[in-house]
Order: C-alpha cells, then sequence, then structure tokens
C-alpha cells in the first residue's frame, strides 16, 4: 500500500510533458487522475522512477463542438463530462457513460484520457469511442497527429501511443441518435462484468463491448447482422462471435458470452433498432 | 417525563461531524519507530531459509526480528478447547501455513522505509500441500500439524437419536455453504506503545476489549498487569473480530519494551483482509422432517467448521450455533454435530453473530425447502411451528433456555408492514408475464442469543462536587453510542441533564475491570451496571442528605426534575448533587461515588422476523434488492435511534453476506479477494431505505428489561434475502442457490435447472 520511490514533477504545458517524457523514456510515467495508476503503484505492481503530472493542466478539460465533432480535452473529468450540456446534447451516450463509471470519487478525479490511455478492456469510455467511431488527437515531439479508434487498442493494455505521446484530445461524430448502455455489475462501483453498448450513428448502428477480450472491441458481427437486415434480437444472438472474454470467479467464459448476447439485445432494443 | 425510550441524538456525533475522531494511528507520538511485517506469499511451506541481512543494512532501518529473537509463548489454545498442537507462535516458525501469516517483524524510521525493507527480506519457501477444502482437511490426508495427527481441532456432538426421522412423512435434506467473509472494519488493527517514565507500557489499541488487551500483553511479555496501561482511542469498528489479542499487537509491546522507543503499526487495507480474523466459514448438513401438514418433529444440523491455519476463536463458534440450533419453533427433538478443521487460510474468528447467524441460515433455509416440499406457503409454515407467546421461559432440545418472547406477533407485524399477500399476488403476476425480471420474496423469522458467554460487567458512577456526573463502565464502545445511552440511564435515574454526565471507558487505568463490548452484551449488562450504579448512589446520597437535614433517611425524596434532594413535603430546602458531593467528602474524605460489578444473571434471546423483497434478472442472474422489512424485539429499547443505527447497520452486513461479500481462495491457497475492488463490500447503492419497526417484550432478567440488539439485523437479514433470492428462481426449477447469490451463481443454478424444469413444467415456463 505504499508505493516504491519516485520522483516527481508537475508539467506546467502539453509540450513540457512530451519534453519530460522525451527526456526520461520508459522510467517516466504521465500522472492525470491517478486512479489507474496510483492502486497500481500502491500494489508495487506498477513502479514508474518519475511521474509526470498533467492532472492540473486546464487548457486540456473542456468540452466543445467542432464541424461535427465533440471533442473532449484528455484531462476533462469524468463527472465533468457526464455533466457538460455539450455532450449531453450533442454525444449524450458518451455524457451517460462518463457517469457510470465506478463512484462519485473516482468521476471526480478519473479522467477520460487516463481512461482511454490505460486500454483496460474493461473499461467503459473505451466502447463508447468504438461504437461512436471516434478517434484520438495525440501530440508527440513530432507534433500532432489523429488516430482513428478503430486503430488505436492493440493489446491488453497496449495502446498506439509512443513513451514520448501525450494523448490530448478524444473526438467522436455528433451523434443524437438514439442509444443503449447496458453495463453488468455486482456493486454500482465495480467494474462491468460484461457490458454493451450500442448507439445509431449515421454510418449505421455502432455496437462494442466491454470486459469481453483483452481490448475494448467492437461487437463485429452484431454490427455486421444488423448491417445486412437482422433484427435486433437475431443480430444479438452474434453478440459472442469473434470475442475472447477470460474466466474469473465473477464469471466463466460461457457465462460472458451469454451476457454479451443478452446485453447487447437490451442495449439494441433501447437504441430503438 | 422519562428520558428513557427517546430518540436522543447522539453524544458522540458533533465530534465526528466537525473535527472527526482521533483513532490510534492519528496519535502524535514523537520519536515513533514503525512496525511491519514480512508476510507468507505461500500457503503452507517449510521455511527453508529467511535472509534478513539485506532489510538490517538499510539506512533507517532500526531492527528486524524473527520469532527466534522474540523468545514470546506461543497464542494459547481457545478456552482450553482446541487442539494443543496447533497454537500460533508470534511470527512464523519453520512453517508458513496461510497467505498473510507474518514471518519477520522490521521496526524502520518511517513506514515507507519498512515498506521498502520488506521487499529485502528474501524468504526461501518450499512447498508443502496446500488444504483449502474443509471437506478435505477433515479427511487428514495432509496435515498442517503433523504432530496433532489430525487437521481436528474442535469437535461436538450433541444427540444420536438413530430413529430420529422415523416418525416422519416428510424429510428434507440440504447442504448449506455459510460462506467466509471478512469483518472489514473501517479501521484495521493498529497499535501504537511505547514505556512511560515511571517504567509502564501504555499501548494504544483499536480493540473493543482493551482489559483484555492489557493482560494479553501482561501474560506474553513478562508484566504484571498493573505495569500495563491500554487505552482506545477512537476506534473505527471491530465486529468481533478485534475483540481479541493479535500476535501482532504482542509483538508491538514487545518492540516497545525492547527498544525504548515509541513503537506504532497500522495494517493496509490489503494485510487486514489477509491478517483480521475472517468470519463464518462454516459447511453445514441438515435434515428437517415433520408432517405434511406442516408440523416439524425433527432436525439435525451437522456442521463442518473452517478454522483457518491456527484455530482461534471461530474455532468453537460452532457452541453457539449448537446453542441455537432448532431456532425460534417448537420441534421436539433436535440434534446437532461438529466437527472444527484447520485449513491453509486466514484463521476464523467472531463476526457479528458468531455462530448464531449460522444456525438461523441453516434453519431458514431448511424451511423454505420443506414448505416447497409440502406446498404450504412459507409464513404459514413457520406460523404453525413458533413457540407459542405462553410458553416461555422455553427449553430446546439442546438444552438452551429462552428468556421470554412473542415470536408470532414479529411475524405478523413483519408480514403486515410488507403487505406479504398483495406481494405474493405480484410474484404470481409477474412470473405469468414470463417477465425476465423476476420477483422473490423470502422470510427469516430469528431468535437469538445476546451476552451468550455470560461476563458480568463494571460500572461505577461518581459525583464531583460541582454536580458534574462522572460515569465509568467496562465496555469499550466502538460506534454503538454508549456515551449517549449511558448518560440516558444516569440521568434517568439521577434527574441530572445528560450535558452533566461524563462517560469513561476504554482506558485501563481509570476504569479497573471490564469485559469489553461483543455479543451485543453491552447494554443489557454494562448498561444495567450503570444504572445499577446510579441507583446506588441516589441510596448513598439520601443516607447524606438525611444527615444533613437532620431528617428521616425513608423521608428524603430525590426531585428528578430538579436534581435535588428534600425531605418529604418541604421542597424549598434542598440540596443539590453537588452539595451532597462536598458534604461526602467532609464526611469522611471519600467521594460521592457507587461502583457496580454486575454479576450475569444469564444471557437474553432476542427475536424477529425479517422479509426481503428482491427483484432477480434471470437472465444475467443479477439480484437487486427492492425492500427489507425487519421487525425485531430486544425487549424494552433504550433509544430508538441508536437501537436502528444498530439494525441499519447489522442489516446491510447480513444483506451483504447473502448477497456479495465472499472471501475466495484459489486452490493454491492464494486469496483473491484481498483487495475492496475484489472483496464485494456493500455500498449504499445496493441498498434500498430499511422498513424497521420494534416491538417490545422485556426481559426479566435485567432492570432495564433490555435485550441485546447488536447483531440481530446480521442475524435476521441473510437468510430472508437468501431465501427470496431462492424463491424468484423457484417456478423456473431451482432448488437452491449457495451464497453469495452472485450474478454468476444465480444464473449457473437456473441453467443448471432448466433440463430438468423443461422435462417436467414445460408448459409453466410460458414466454421465456
Ligand atoms: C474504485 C475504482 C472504480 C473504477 N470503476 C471504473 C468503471 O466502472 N469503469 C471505468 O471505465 N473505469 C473505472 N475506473 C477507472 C477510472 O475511470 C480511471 O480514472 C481511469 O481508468 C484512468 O484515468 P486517470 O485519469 O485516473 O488515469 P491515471 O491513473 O492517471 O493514468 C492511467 C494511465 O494512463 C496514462 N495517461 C493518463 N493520461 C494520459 C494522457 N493524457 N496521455 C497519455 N497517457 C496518459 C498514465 O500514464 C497511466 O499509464 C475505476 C477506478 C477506481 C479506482
Amino acid at each position: 500500500m505504499i508505493p516504491a520511490s519516485f520522483d516527481y514533477v508537475r508539467a506546467e504545458s502539453v509540450d513540457e510533458a512530451i519534453g519530460l517524457l522525451s527526456e526520461h523514456g520508459d522510467d517516466a510515467k504521465l500522472l492525470a487522475g491517478g486512479h489507474s495508476l496510483l492502486p497500481l503503484m500502491k500494489l508495487r505492481l506498477a513502479q514508474p522512477a518519475m511521474l509526470i503530472d498533467i492532472g492540473h493542466l486546464r487548457e486540456l478539460s473542456y468540452v466543445k463542438e467542432e464541424k461535427g465533432y465533440v471533442c473532449v480535452g484528455a484531462l476533462t473529468r469524468h463527472h465533468d463530462l457526464a455533466n457538460s450540456l455539450v455532450a449531453r446534447a450533442s454525444a449524450p451516450v458518451l455524457a451517460h457513460v462518463a457517469g457510470q463509471i465506478g463512484d462519485p470519487q473516482v468521476r471526480h478525479r478519473g479522467t477520460i484520457g487516463g481512461s482511454i490511455a490505460h486500454g483496460d478492456p474493461a473499461s467503459d469510455l473505451p466502447a463508447a469511442l468504438l461504437a461512436l467511431g471516434g478517434s484520438l488527437v495525440v501530440q508527440g515531439p513530432n507534433g500532432i497527429r489523429e488516430i482513428d479508434a478503430n486503430d488505436f487498442f492493440l493489446s491488453f493494455f497496449e495502446v498506439a501511443l509512443t513513451p514520448e505521446e501525450v494523448l490530448i484530445e478524444v473526438r467522436v461524430p455528433r451523434s443524437e441518435g438514439q442509444w443503449g448502455f447496458e453495463k453488468l455489475t455486482k456493486r454500482a462501483m465495480d467494474w462491468a462484468i460484461v457490458g454493451a453498448l450500442a448507439v445509431r450513428t449515421s454510418n449505421g448502428v455502432g455496437v462494442a463491448l466491454i470486459n469481453m477480450g483483452p481490448v475494448p472491441m467492437h461487437a463485429r458481427a452484431v454490427e455486421a447482422a444488423l448491417a445486412s437486415g437482422a433484427n435486433a434480437s437475431d443480430a444479438a444472438q452474434h453478440a459472442a462471435e469473434g470475442t475472447e472474454p477470460s474466466a474469473d470467479f465473477n464469471g466463466s467464459v460461457a457465462y460472458r458470452r451469454h451476457v454479451a448476447k443478452v446485453l447487447v439485445g437490451r442495449a439494441l432494443k433501447t437504441a430503438g433498432v | 417525563m422519562s428520558i428513557l425510550g427517546n430518540r436522543v441524538v447522539r453524544r458522540e456525533d458533533p465530534k465526528f461531524l466537525t473535527v472527526g475522531g482521533t483513532y490510534v494511528a492519528d496519535l502524535d507520538l514523537p520519536g515513533s519507530v514503525y512496525l511491519t511485517f514480512v508476510r507468507s506469499s505461500m500457503a503452507h511451506a517449510k521455511l527453508l531459509s529467511v535472509d534478513t541481512s539485506g532489510a538490517k543494512a538499510m539506512p533507517g532501518v532500526v531492527a528486524v526480528y524473527t520469532n527466534d529473537d522474540l523468545g514470546i509463548a506461543r497464542m494459547p489454545t481457545i478456552m482450553g478447547m482446541t487442539n494443543e498442537a496447533m497454537t500460533q507462535p508470534m511470527l512464523a516458525s519453520g512453517t508458513v501455513r496461510y497467505v498473510g501469516e507474518p514471518i519477520v517483524a522490521i521496526v524502520a524510521e518511517s513506514r515507507e522505509i519498512a515498506a521498502d525493507a520488506l521487499e529485502a527480506v528474501v524468504v526461501e519457501y518450499e512447498p508443502l500441500t496446500v488444504v483449502i477444502d474443509p471437506a478435505e482437511a477433515r479427511k487428514d490426508n495432509d496435515l498442517l500439524f503433523p504432530d496433532a495427527g489430525t487437521n481436528t481441532t474442535f469437535t461436538l456432538d450433541f444427540g444420536g437419536d438413530e430413529a430420529l426421522f422415523d416418525d416422519c412423512e416428510v424429510v428434507v435434506e440440504l447442504t448449506l455453504i455459510n460462506q467466509r467473509v471478512a469483518p472489514c472494519p473501517m479501521e484495521g488493527r493498529s497499535a501504537a506503545a511505547h514505556m512511560t517514565k515511571d517504567g509502564r507500557l501504555e499501548f494504544n489499541s483499536a480493540t473493543q476489549a482493551p482489559h483484555g488487551v492489557r493482560d494479553g500483553l501482561a501474560g506474553f511479555l513478562g508484566l504484571e498487569p498493573d505495569k500495563v496501561h491500554v487505552v482506545t482511542p477512537d476506534v473505527g469498528g471491530g465486529f468481533g473480530a478485534k475483540a481479541s489479542v493479535y500476535p501482532e499487537d504482542i509483538v508491538v509491546g514487545w518492540c516497545a519494551v525492547h527498544l525504548g522507543r515509541p513503537v506504532r503499526w497500522t495494517e493496509t487495507r490489503s494485510e487486514s483482509m489477509l491478517g483480521l480474523g475472517h468470519g463464518r466459514a462454516q459447511l453445514q448438513h441438515v435434515r428437517m422432517g415433520g408432517t405434511r401438514g406442516g408440523v416439524i418433529s425433527a432436525y439435525r444440523i451437522d456442521v463442518l467448521q473452517d478454522c483457518g491455519a491456527y484455530p482461534a476463536f471461530g474455532a468453537v463458534l460452532p457452541f453457539m450455533t449448537r446453542v441455537m440450533t432448532s431456532g425460534p419453533y417448537k420441534i421436539p427433538k433436535a440434534e446437532f454435530g461438529s466437527v472444527s478443521v484447520v485449513t491453509n487460510s486466514t484463521p476464523t474468528t467472531a463476526y457479528r453473530g458468531a455462530g448464531r447467524p449460522e444456525a438461523t441460515a441453516a434453519i431458514e433455509r431448511t424451511m423454505d425447502v420443506f414448505a416447497r416440499e409440502i406446498e404450504m406457503d412459507p409464513a404459514e409454515l413457520r406460523r404453525r411451528n413458533l413457540i407459542g407467546k405462553d410458553e416461555f421461559p422455553y427449553t430446546t432440545p439442546t438444552e438452551t433456555v429462552y428468556d421470554v418472547g412473542d415470536y408470532h406477533q414479529a411475524l405478523e407485524l413483519a408480514l403486515e408492514v410488507a403487505g406479504y399477500d398483495e406481494l405474493r399476488a405480484k410474484q404470481a403476476r409477474r412470473r405469468a408475464s414470463g417477465d425476465p425480471i423476476q420477483i422473490g420474496i423470502g422470510l427469516s423469522c430469528y431468535v437469538e442469543i445476546t451476552n451468550g458467554l455470560p461476563d458480568g460487567e463494571f460500572g461505577a458512577v461518581e459525583v464531583r462536587p460541582d454536580g458534574k456526573i462522572i460515569v465509568r463502565t467496562g465496555t469499550s464502545p466502538h460506534g454503538q453510542g454508549h456515551v449517549t445511552a449511558w448518560s440516558m440511564l444516569v440521568a434517568e435515574q439521577m434527574g441530572v441533564p445528560i450535558e452533566d454526565i461524563e462517560v469513561i471507558y476504554g482506558d485501563t487505568d481509570v476504569v479497573p475491570r471490564g469485559a469489553g463490548t461483543m455479543g451485543s452484551r453491552s447494554l443489557q449488562i454494562g448498561g444495567a451496571a450503570v444504572n445499577q450504579a446510579a441507583v446506588d448512589v441516589v441510596e448513598k446520597a439520601k443516607d447524606l442528605a438525611a444527615d444533613l437535614f437532620e431528617a428521616d433517611r425513608e423521608d428524603i425524596v430525590l426531585d428528578k426534575s430538579n436534581a435535588s434532594f428534600h425531605v418529604i413535603g418541604t421542597p424549598a430546602v434542598s440540596k443539590s448533587w453537588g452539595e451532597l458531593a462536598k458534604a461526602a467528602v467532609a464526611k469522611d474524605g471519600n467521594p460521592l461515588f457507587a461502583e457496580v460489578d454486575l454479576a450475569s444473571p444469564g444471557p437474553t434471546f432476542p427475536f424477529g422476523t425479517h422479509i426481503s423483497v428482491v427483484e432477480v434478472d434471470v437472465e444475467t442472474g443479477k439480484v437487486t434488492l427492492l425492500r427489507h422489512i425487519a421487525v425485531d424485539d430486544a425487549g424494552r429499547i433504550l433509544n430508538p435511534l441508536l437501537a436502528e443505527g444498530q439494525v441499519h447497520g447489522g442489516i446491510a452486513q447480513g444483506v451483504a453476506q447473502a448477497l456479495l461479500e465472499e472471501v475466495v481462495y484459489d486452490p493454491d491457497g492464494n486469496p483473491l479477494t484481498s483487495t475492496f475492488a475484489d472483496y464485494s463490500f456493500i455500498s449504499a447503492a445496493e441498498l434500498p431505505s430499511f422498513e424497521t419497526r420494534f416491538t417490545e417484550t422485556p426481559t426479566p432478567i435485567n432492570a432495564l428489561g433490555a435485550k441485546g440488539i447488536g447483531e440481530s439485523g446480521t442475524i435476521g437479514s441473510t437468510p430472508a434475502l437468501h431465501n427470496a433470492v431462492c424463491d424468484a428462481v423457484a417456478h423456473l426449477g431451482v432448488r437452491h442457490v449457495d451464497m453469495p447469490t452472485t450474478p454468476i451463481r444465480v444464473w449457473n443454478a437456473i441453467n443448471d435447472a432448466a433440463p430438468h424444469h423443461d422435462a417436467k413444467n414445460t408448459t409453466k415456463k410460458g414466454g421465456r
């Protein structure tokens, strides 16, 4: 419960954070809300030699609408996203999902950037990002690039950020369409045993799954079935295809596969599919 | 007007709600060093070597000890009843027997240094066969203590009638898991000790029993008890698990004596999940027999108690289960047997209810199964078998004598508050509709025992010359509200405002004796002792007043409306408490003071009925608690606010056991639930507002008519919720779901029942 010793620097800008990351390489870690990183450090499962604190960078805390996109600064707290009028109007599913994360304390500290950069397949916001067809804006020593959400989650807790890059913004296409979000938990504050999200977008129905494999993922087979005209309950039967859920005392593989179908079915129903 | 029975707000709360409490870890002890423990990462292994040289060489490390350095005796057996070859050393010696067992003690200048030093200790293990399943342990194939020649440490056998069920038309049989849970007080174990200038050991402890800690320390460290001074600052809960002394406590005291510096130790949550005793952990085999008309005539329960690696209090708790074998029912023949075995897991100890919730869970779950078997409403089956209110004192087949009760009244009131018939109608409609969200209704009638190991208690009341009243009590509150409750008792007897009363506890120098707070004993014995002391002090004051007024002793009256004494008929001439206190000192130098060591008149038996209403999502197995109705009878209620507080907390914990909580080990004995992310400690979001009612059937055994209320919430609620979940899916062919009724368990049960159900009841399945 006491982390190994580390150095701490408070970066005053994104550029400074990138400079520090370039200087310290793998030994350094960005600290945003700390609600994924600090628990790992307290258990000594992570022992970074240096923390570069970007948690207070106000310039990265915003929700705005631009050219048909809702743009969320990477340091926007879950609570602020959940209560953002812009998000509620133009990407209500994103606001809703943010409001379901953990408990109030977690939502007041945790950030969307941390949640996405951490790459935890049990996290909720990545599913929303995938279902909405969003993208990530990242900045590194060589400038800014944009990564499609589909190309971002590489493998278990591994994302397409280089060690010198900072995630600065999360963008999703404006989406006022109907949506459904289903999260099966034991307690309100828990991570999903399984979660499912469906949203009607201009490109069809986006469906994503939480905790059904090593990475946050689309329910591709469901999306395809819907695209080829299947009805919601038939499409939902494909929810477990292509997934690789793990087993633990909260659920066997068979259980998770079953629940994925149930939850996708319900999410589609709520989304009016 | 009497203050008793009123919702007097807690005198304790302004502090907690403003500046906050002061816990052991908050104490300012300049020059402190910090103790921490290297704990076993293996469930069962020989210690081949323990290399502490790296830790010793680290700057800031003050001392590193293994068991051989300490030379302290092993923990004793439990009340002489457990196996002598199975006692625990202070630090592991030769063999480790559970993950989390302390192996090395490290003292450092800071907690941080100590945490780093832990990692520098190299322990070489040689794995031994791990025994984690108590049923395996019982077979004695692999022994935790080869010298003992067995894994069994304590047995009970009550009855053995081979013809027990011979006359029964119907016999049901059930195997139940009363799973291992973690008590999870907000504050873990914590101690801070130092030697005072006059050569005494001052020991601050987060305990429920300061005098027990004093005697334990004195015994282990070879000190006279009066050379040990134990103080409890605010204590953040205990639930029974902090009622006993742990090896770590003794090591803290030893280090303070040997290092001559203040030594402090506060466990982390992850340590607490492995080191603080666990609760429950019974495997139960139950049989119940009776007539098709719903008369239960025979019952037998066999318990396999998991003691964890070293028999602690949990090993003997089947004794309390035995006491409550037949519950609130008039069952002519009832038997009990138990075997307590050691396994490679955290030792088990008392946890809120301590043996009684296990008894209630067994019989209440079985009542529902029996009711289903004879197709009778579970409320009706209970109604037909409860002991009648005219049958007290009632002696059960396992020779427990219940003092007094009106069990039917509690049942009927609970049914009325719940709107039982309407609930059943709603359930029927929901079933017929084939909705994936089904409704379950669960009942639990309970009776339990408080102050079950009947200790007496100390209480004293002193009147100061300024009129202030000092109350000393041997109980040791840690959330219960004794300051408020004892003030009310004293105010009632003496007529003084509660603001003028100071209640002192948790300091062995100021309170000479005390058993502490556990087993729901405090009001019925500790409160009664304080009450008696107040009565006695009034009598002494009357003697003094008679002298001062030169009046007849019999003519002295205490006017409680203005806290003064006068001679009957002449209220204008009066003496205040302060004046009498001064008179007492003037007379013989002694304060106006009364001290009582109230011997226990025996235990009491609170009772009640709880009803849970749940929704179960039959497609995912997820259970949602909609309502929980609790009718509890703890005799006369001193302060409904405090009593409700006890009931609320108890329900939350009891519901949590039925719904969520379980300590899980993998087959290698690795704990899988040592953080609150994995151990499903319940939160407010999972709980509805509770509907609580009290009936009051005063006990004749104490002057207050009071029974205990601290554990009844836990005892009554677990089976009510458990029954509700099983009831919600009963129509799908599910007979039983083990606790905790997590989504996966409920879903598995539905799934396992499905084929059988399909064959038998295709029509009923309807739209699903
Ligand atoms: C009790 C509890 C319950 C929770 N429940 C849920 C839940 O139900 N659902 C859910 O989705 N999440 C849950 N979380 C996780 C929570 O949402 C975290 O806040 C989030 O996952 C991480 O965000 P953070 O800002 O705290 O990141 P941090 O912990 O600060 O960082 C996480 C990782 O991301 C990196 N990082 C952070 N920001 C950036 C950036 N801008 N650019 C590049 N890298 C960055 C860090 O270096 C680190 O490796 C829970 C957490 C807790 C403690």
